[in-house]
């Protein structure tokens, strides 16, 4: 399994792919927090990193789907699937090593604004005035929230030979996982009855509740099961050549 | 007995590409799996790597069941997928590392160096995969199919598409392995058979309609002889149809011809005679051999 993982990242690296989607994620963040003025850190003067987890989800929604898009279409599209399910490796550890990969590209990419964390502690009037618990627990949201991306984008690649095609379906499940449900339960037919539950169901509701720094279990319990239940869908896809 | 396959059996659907096909192949043999396009053959070797699950019947290599011991089999078996897919971004090297990475080969860099010496890879040996050309893909194919020493080695279609120079080669490779491992291959290509393989399996439609030795096979369709013929100026076919033993003669241009006749029958001399008689030149007369070719054609189209 490792060898897979092994391979997945040094093709991330060897290739631009790794290096664009850490750089592209680090400028728009960059600019979102430092540049454009409408959340700007130094025009709205408040010290915390607000901006930067507000805009995270969107851009992750776009970037790992375009990272993860090729992990089963093109072995899909090439027919080396047919290399990978016949070495003796288990179909979950071939969609584990992948996960795996991708994962560790989006914390890699996720890492570097720490940097924006020290700065804006280093700027607080008085220094350090922050909310480092949110912030923490910001950081934990975000890395289960790309865990969720990052299942579902490969889950939609499995699903098809076509990059594209693939990118387009993770795209919009990303978006429906996130926003799709706290919109829906705000329709009239569910207001009163079902509007929390069917809230609950979506990210934003659990990366909400995660960012204020309280890590609980049940948002936790809710990220790895949405993550384990994109996997087990893929692996499900992986093994239909045997139904 | 290291591949025995037994009533193997697989429906897509309602349509079946495979109907109770029955064979084995023993160590040091070189099995060919010789048939038309949409016969079964990739579908058989689908099977036998646990690609594909049977509809029914049974298939066992090296004793393990294909449903049951898949990873036993996985680890005993080298295949080489049709149409050879690899990944073009990868170096030959890296690429060998990453599968020899899987199988758990000891002492991996020395293994690695071994199969791109063995399969001439050498030349070439720096390049990505993507910049190879067909023939040496092919190689690095085969040498991601060598690597762990396997007792069975599975290739479907080891050589389309290469040149007439890279068919040789790879032939003679697949040859040699086949001295000490089992090879089943799968190719429509029948001077392939003839050049490599010790015994043929034809199937057809999802049937085996042969499986037998290879000379076997040609005895078998040995019934009549086919001489060929050519003349320095233009001869009426049938003053060659009226010579004694002479059963039947295809013109092939005014002056060429193929002569049938009973396999116990000689008729060279009648017709050497026939022309010194009439005043022909006799430029050439040779015996053709039956080819697997023809036995193909006899056991896929009567069928």
């Amino acid at each position: 399994m490792w060898s897979i993982y092994r391979k997945e990242i040094s093709y991330f690296f060897s290739s631009l792919i790794g290096y664009l989607v850490i750089g592209g994620f680090l400028m728009l963040l960059g600019l979102m927090l430092w540049v454009f003025p409408d959340n700007s850190i130094l025009e709205t003067k408040f010290a915390n990193l607000d901006p930067l987890f507000n805009v995270a989800p969107l851009v992750l929604m776009f970037l790992i789907p375009a990272i993860t898009m090729r992990s089963f279409a093109e072995e899909n599209q090439t027919g080396t699937i047919e290399l990978l399910v016949t070495k003796p490796v288990d179909d979950w550890q071939i969609i584990l090593a992948k996960f795996l990969a991708n994962q560790t590209l989006v914390i890699f990419a996720i890492l570097p604004t720490l940097v924006y964390y020290v700065t804006v502690y280093l700027l607080g009037s008085p220094k350090g005035n922050l909310d480092s618990g949110a912030i923490a627990g910001s950081y934990i949201g975000l890395i289960f929230l790309g865990a969720c991306f990052v299942s579902i984008g490969i889950f939609a690649s499995s699903l098809t030979k076509n990059q594209i095609v693939a990118f387009i379906i993770a795209t919009f499940l990303c978006f429906f996982f996130h926003w799709g449900f706290s919109y829906a339960s705000r329709m009239d037919v569910f207001i009163g009855k079902l509007d929390d539950l069917i809230q609950s169901l979506g990210i934003d509701f659990h990366y909400g509740s995660i960012s204020r720094g309280l890590v609980d279990s049940r948002d936790v319990v809710y990220f790895l099961s949405l993550t384990g239940f994109f996997m087990f869908l893929t692996l499900l896809m992986l093994e239909r050549r045997k139904w | 007995m290291s591949v025995r396959v037994q009533g193997l059996t697989k429906y897509y659907g309602d349509q079946a590409a495979l109907d109770h096909i029955s064979f084995q192949a023993n160590k040091g043999e070189v099995l060919g799996f010789l048939g038309p396009n949409g016969a079964g053959k990739t579908t058989t070797m689908k099977i036998l790597t646990c690609f594909l699950p049977q509809t029914e019947g049974t298939a066992e290599i090296c004793g393990y069941d294909v449903m049951k011991d898949s990873m036993a089999i996985k680890r005993k078996i080298g295949y080489l997928p049709e149409g050879n897919p690899l990944y073009k971004d990868m170096y030959i090297k890296e690429y060998l590392h990453f599968v020899g990475n899987i199988y758990k080969v000891p002492s991996l860099n020395k293994r690695v160096d071994e199969m791109i010496e063995q399969t001439g890879l050498i030349p070439e040996r720096h390049k990505l995969i993507g910049q190879l050309s067909k023939g040496y893909r092919q190689r690095v194919g085969l040498a991601q199919a060598l690597i762990h020493d396997p007792e069975v080695l599975i290739l479907d279609e080891p050589t389309s598409g290469l040149d007439p120079n890279q068919l040789v080669e790879i032939r003679q490779l697949v040859k040699d392995l086949g001295k000490e491992k089992t090879i089943i291959l799968s190719t429509h290509i029948m001077q392939e058979v003839q050049a490599i393989c010790d015994r043929v399996v034809i199937i057809n439609k999802g049937k085996i309609v042969a499986d037998d030795p290879i000379d076997v096979l040609r005895e078998k369709v040995k019934g009549f002889k086919v001489l060929y013929l050519e003349f320095s100026a233009r001869i009426d076919p049938k003053e060659l149809k009226a010579l004694a033993n002479v059963k039947k003669v295809d013109v092939l241009s005014p002056t060429t011809f193929h002569v049938y006749s009973d396999s116990d029958k000689d008729v060279r001399p009648v017709i050497s005679g026939f022309a010194s008689e009439k005043g022909y030149t006799l430029l050439e007369m040779r015996t053709e051999m039956s080819s697997v070719e023809d036995v193909f054609q006899q056991l896929t189209k009567s069928n």
